[in-house]
């Protein structure tokens, strides 16, 4: 009998390697409490996150959690069904509403998850004989829903405007075309230029889908995203995002002011053969996506957390990934594994969480220490924040 | 149009400057035995053979193509369409 499991080897291997230096299992973390959206108890120790998506801080919001046991009570604990069978409730469709409302578009469709909406728009959308031209960096799901599909793939060099025009003017004029972009890019916290890449996709002939996971909450003026922040939200096609990032929950959408948008719920397999999200979430994310319309405060907030967490840690002497915050993730690239790995030990033991991002996650087989920051973080726990890096750059060397 | 020889030698010299271990090519090397390139050059030298030939090679062919040999072959039969 061959082993199926034995394809794994190099990888158990590694980790035991890993392991085996001392450091304990990045990957194996547990929050025994979380006392805010910034601070957990981990290992009986009081720990500020600065590794979460959490970027509105959201998940404590009072108005969210009553919205959420109100549900809860009413509807019950889940919906045991289907979207298009016996799984979409008042909540669901409410929260559909809340989305068209703070997008100011006229669709949205509900996902359980956003890795399912990236998986079952790109699909469905992209059949046999269209194209799907993706960025290199694009995120898993984004990949994930071009293998599920039928479509032709081609990737271009990361946020490369030429090499995308280049691709759109090389495929055939009368074939489809789905460009799929993103807002901020998760490992490196960098903005695409969508401005010039939308522009461009709009003179080839192609639909744009642009995923705002990132950003959604935060970037440009209401919130809408890196499209909005750069004027291209009414030439973008698609834009698909999350609830469990800024909006503080779980789920997944996609909005648009297509014409025949809502045809997708009956022919998209990862909405239609899944059970619908449990009513105190939708509770809970209509609830917050509301609030989020009226954030423009915190959102300045995140952008001096961003802004100042950056300029400290280019002062300390760590390589960042953009020369500039460009959004609330701070990534600090790592010589190796083996030195990301002490590090994210050193800070833990000083009493912050960030995320440990390692290949194939990351572009270009580099490790980082990514840092998201939350609103709610405030200027005093970012001052902290560098200290804690100062004391463990040093004590590992790293600085 | 371009012959099989002239792709070979275009593709031979494209391959240079990602050649970093100076492996001899043949139309057996293969990228990833042989060559050991990691999806980062591969996406590279990718874009250098498309610009080069005027042509796109999805990600669809680039998972059927191996060797040094089937490039050029699909690099003639893209540039036949």
């Amino acid at each position: 009998m061959t082993d199926l499991l034995s394809k794994f080897d190099p990888l158990i291997k590694e980790r035991e390697t890993l392991l085996a230096t001392g450091v304990r299992d990045p990957f194996s973390l547990v929050m025994d409490e979380v006392l805010s959206p910034t601070v957990a108890i981990c290992d009986g120790k009081e720990t500020i996150l600065l590794g979460t998506y959490n970027y509105m801080g959201m998940t404590f919001d009072d108005d969210v959690r009553e919205a959420g046991i109100k549900a809860l009570e009413e509807f019950g604990s889940g919906t045991t069904g289907s979207r298009v069978l016996n799984g979409t409730y008042a909540g669901h469709r409410d929260c559909e509403e809340a989305l068209k409302e703070f997008y100011a578009m006229d669709h949205a469709m509900v996902f359980s998850t956003g890795y399912q909406a990236n998986l079952g728009i790109i699909s469905t959308l992209a059949g046999k004989g269209d194209y799907v031209i993706l960025d290199i960096d694009s995120h898993a799901s984004i990949y994930d829903g071009c293998a599920m599909g039928n479509a032709e793939i081609v990737a271009f060099r990361h946020n490369d405007i030429e090499a995308l025009e280049k691709r759109l003017k090389r495929l055939p004029a009368e074939a489809g075309k789905l460009v799929v972009l993103e807002g901020v890019y998760s490992m490196l916290g960098d903005v695409a230029p969508l401005k010039e890449m939308v522009r461009i996709c709009k003179e080839n002939g192609a639909m744009v889908l642009v995923d705002e996971a990132h950003s959604m909450g935060f970037i440009g003026e209401n919130g809408r995203g890196v499209c909005e922040a750069q004027g291209v939200i009414d030439d973008v096609d698609f834009i698909i995002g999350t609830f469990s990032k800024s909006v503080g929950t779980v789920g997944g959408f996609c909005v648009s002011n297509h014409p025949k948008f809502e045809i997708l719920r009956l022919v998209c397999r990862p909405y239609v053969f899944t059970a619908s999200l449990p009513p105190s979430v939708m509770a809970t994310a209509s609830t917050s996506i509301r609030k989020l319309m009226h954030s423009g405060n915190k959102r300045a907030h995140l952008w001096e957390n961003s802004k100042k967490l950056h300029q400290g840690l280019r002062d300390l002497g760590f390589t960042l990934g953009t020369p500039e915050a460009q959004s609330a993730i701070i990534a600090v690239i790592m010589p190796d594994l083996e030195k990301g790995a002490m590090m994210w030990q050193a800070l833990l033991a000083e009493g912050l969480y960030v995320n440990l991002a390692r290949p194939p996650a990351t572009p270009a087989n580099m490790t980082l220490l990514r840092c998201s920051l939350c609103a709610e973080h405030s200027s005093e726990q970012v001052d902290q924040i560098l200290g804690m890096f100062e004391a463990a750059g040093k004590a590992v060397g790293a600085i | 149009m371009a012959n099989r020889e002239d792709i070979m030698a275009k593709v031979s010299g494209l391959i240079g400057p990602f050649n970093n271990k100076g492996v001899a090519l043949s139309a057996d090397t293969t990228f990833q035995g042989d060559l050991e390139w990691d999806s980062l050059t591969v996406m590279d030298f990718v874009a250098a053979v498309e610009d080069e030939f005027d042509i796109i090679i999805t990600m669809n062919m680039q998972a059927e193509i191996e060797s040094v040999g089937q490039l050029a072959d699909a690099v003639a039969k893209l540039m036949e369409n």
